[in-house]
């Protein structure tokens, strides 16, 4: 059996990877990806965890985050979309009307 | 553990070696005649036009939204359907008020025009 | 196998505002005028809100999920005070940024249910959904005025910063319970003081409890993780600010506390590390207003220093600061919402926003609204016998008394500089002479006079008269029973 903290240690290197994709791209879009990325990483955790600890908690917690991010993925399409039709781009930069 | 894994990098190696092989001996041996007809991406298909990365319509994403939500909520069933038989009338029940509160929220949607096409 | 029996007291608010807002969805289909959509709205939380107060179910746990203990009363009664009043706010307003107002009224109660779930959950799992249910309905509510292109950046940066938060908070859960075996707070706060070295991952504890604090950060707008606050306070339709901006720091607030009780170790440097915090949190949202021509963003800045304040309460770390914290959550929600009511309604038709510019001799205008907004700010300056002077006496008295005198002088000064741009507002509607037309002014309408009233009246008389609930507040912090 491959040992716990193997899916630990690449559940971390996913999540870093999400993250550092949050911060350096511009593309809301990829930066919306990478936000998944981060959360699937963590789901990875979760399951590996429920395994180790054979607890049903994980898993579950595996299934709502899952679902979660689903309804995450359709809100922020939908604002996205909003976004695009009032100002046609999806560059975080070219959104600044707010500032001060 | 690893040598379990054994037999799959077997397989991964023979594969990826066969298809660089005919891809590679293909492209060596193989003569070139170019003529126009044969260089359009669908030799006997519809004629392309415009550019691909062009704009498309999306009318079509509700839609595409709506069935992502859909079908991701289905996977709360299935901790349901294993146990359906052990939970019985109460498990029913339970997931008929889940199934009841999702159609609530279809219903909103089909009757906010979602699922019309312009 | 037995079948777990359900304890559905425990949740019947719950069940009546997720109810409600099904039903405000399917009305919404039918009914043609859509007024009756919030007063359905205003019925459903009236009912909840006798649910909590009167329903005291024998066994206050639902399968271990959530607790309904005097903390979840307190703070389910403060956000459900809040929801009613943002409904009465947003009556008469809604048709200026939209033609949906059913969808409003059914995500502002979902987004309560959220918040009221996240009160009480007493696992990761039911704090995580809570946090999301909440979250994913105030993104929406940000972005509600559609055609307002200033709304729909608000809710991007929300949605991607609250995302990305999300992230972190759950990656914290998840290393918690690698740490200790458990998603359950109870589990936890047991493994951690008896077998938790034994477990091969308990080193990774500080580092998920330091990520799920990132977490809240975000959620409770904490420097340094405030960046979408002014922006999304701006952009958001003001009911809509005013709602979140009280409701969510409720909610997360109380969460935190249960959180904190249950990792507790009352370990010095986490204290410090939270008094920290508070500190630059209240310096930084202090000084950043001081300088902001638009009264939204003035609040928003203002709304990071008192998110500061309180966490002054929590660092201090005994009952007292915890105390004074929840004292400050209710004192908040009160005269916070009450200043975004008062914007909303001088703001015109058209606006989301008022300037500093527009208030100028506000006083000879509308005397009533100059003369209410002069009380809320009087009250976030912490002027006795107001309910913000109490909050701010409890928290630094609680500092105090956790050997943290210099936060508390720190957290005075802070409420110096606050003043100035609080009393700034009120000497311009006074003494300034009237710029705006007032024409421009639109008409008071008696649902946001209601609102005004009943937050001027509590901003005034909960602090005079607070015998009955300040006992309410200590059993719930008792209950808590930290280490």
């Amino acid at each position: 059996m491959v040992p716990t903290s193997y899916f630990l240690i690449l559940s971390a290197l996913l999540f870093t990877i999400g993250t550092l994709g949050v911060l350096v791209r511009r593309n809301v879009l990829i930066i919306f990806m990478s936000v998944e990325m981060m959360l699937n990483a963590v789901n990875l955790s979760f399951a590996a965890l429920a395994r180790h600890f054979l607890d049903l908690n994980g898993q579950i917690f595996m299934l709502m985050v899952m679902v979660v991010a689903a309804a995450e993925v359709a809100v922020g399409l939908a604002i996205v979309m909003a976004v695009i039709r009032n100002k046609d781009t999806t560059n975080i930069e070219d959104v600044n009307l707010l500032k001060g | 553990m690893p040598e379990g894994y054994l037999p799959i990098l077997v397989m991964v190696i023979i594969a990826s070696a066969f298809a660089v092989i005919a891809l590679g001996v293909s492209a060596l041996l193989g003569p070139r005649r170019h003529n126009p007809a044969k260089d359009e991406p669908y030799e006997s298909g519809i004629l392309p036009f415009g550019d691909a990365r062009r704009r498309f319509p999306i009318q079509f994403y509700v839609v595409a939204v709506l069935f992502i939500l859909f079908d991701v909520e289905i996977i709360l069933m299935y901790p349901w359907a294993m146990m359906a038989r052990r939970l019985g009338l109460f498990g029913l029940i339970q997931m008929g008020i889940f199934v009841a509160i999702l159609l609530v929220g279809f219903v909103y949607a089909w009757k906010n025009d979602a699922f019309k096409w312009q | 196998m037995t079948l777990p029996t359900l304890n559905f007291l425990a949740i019947l608010p719950l069940l009546i505002l997720v109810a409600a807002t099904l039903l405000v969805l399917l009305a919404d289909l039918v009914v043609r005028n859509k007024r009756v959509l919030t007063f359905l709205g205003l019925l459903a939380v009236a009912a909840s809100l006798a649910a909590v107060l009167l329903v005291r179910p024998a066994a206050p746990t639902f399968q271990g999920m959530t607790l309904a203990d005097e903390l979840g009363l307190f703070a389910s009664v403060a956000i459900l005070v809040a929801t009613g009043l943002a409904l009465l706010l947003a009556l008469e307003r809604t048709s200026d940024f939209t033609r949906r107002p059913g969808a409003y009224v059914a995500l502002l109660l979902l987004a309560t249910a959220g918040m009221i779930v996240m009160a009480k959950a007493s696992d990761f799992i039911t704090i995580f959904l809570g946090l999301e249910i909440l979250s994913l309905s105030l993104y929406i509510l940000v972005g509600f005025a559609q055609r307002d292109a200033r709304s729909n950046e608000a809710a991007l940066k929300y949605f991607l910063l609250g995302a990305f938060a999300s992230g972190f908070f759950l990656y914290g859960m998840a290393l918690i319970y690698a740490a200790t075996g458990s998603t359950n707070l109870a589990e936890i706060s047991k493994g951690i003081a008896s077998h938790s070295a034994s477990l091969p991952f308990a080193p990774l504890l500080p580092i998920g409890v330091g990520l799920l604090l990132v977490g809240y950060g975000f959620k409770l707008a904490l420097v340094p993780f405030h960046m979408w606050t002014p922006d999304v306070y701006q952009g958001a339709p003001t009911s809509v600010t005013a709602f979140m901006s009280v409701a969510t720091k409720t909610a997360a607030f109380a969460s935190l506390i249960r959180v904190l009780a249950a990792v507790w170790s009352g370990d010095r440097p986490w204290l410090l590390a939270l008094a920290g915090l508070a500190v630059v949190t209240m310096t930084l949202g202090n000084l950043a207003a001081l300088r902001q021509t638009s009264l939204k963003r003035m609040l928003a800045y203002s709304s990071i220093a008192h998110a500061g304040y309180v966490l002054t309460g929590l660092a201090a770390g005994n009952d007292r600061g915890f105390e004074g914290a929840l004292y400050y959550l209710i004192a908040y929600t009160f005269m916070n919402l009450g200043a975004f009511a008062t914007i909303q309604a001088v703001q015109r038709r058209d606006q989301n926003d008022v300037t500093t510019e527009q208030i100028t001799g506000l006083s000879t205008q509308r005397p009533g609204l100059a003369l209410l907004m002069t009380v809320f700010m009087f009250a976030l300056t912490g002027m006795p016998p107001l309910v913000g002077f109490f909050g701010k006496l409890y928290v630094f008295s609680g500092a105090v008394q956790g050997g943290m005198t210099w936060l508390a002088i720190v957290g005075v000064i802070n409420s110096a500089i606050a003043a100035y741009y609080y009393l700034r507002v009120t000497v311009l509607m006074y003494m300034g002479g009237a710029t705006a037309a007032a024409g421009d002014i639109p008409r008071t309408g008696w649902a946001v006079w209601t609102t005004l009233v009943i937050t001027a009246v509590a901003t005034l008389a909960l602090g005079l008269w607070q015998q009955p609930w300040m006992e309410s507040i200590r059993e719930a912090v008792t209950l808590l029973a930290l280490r």
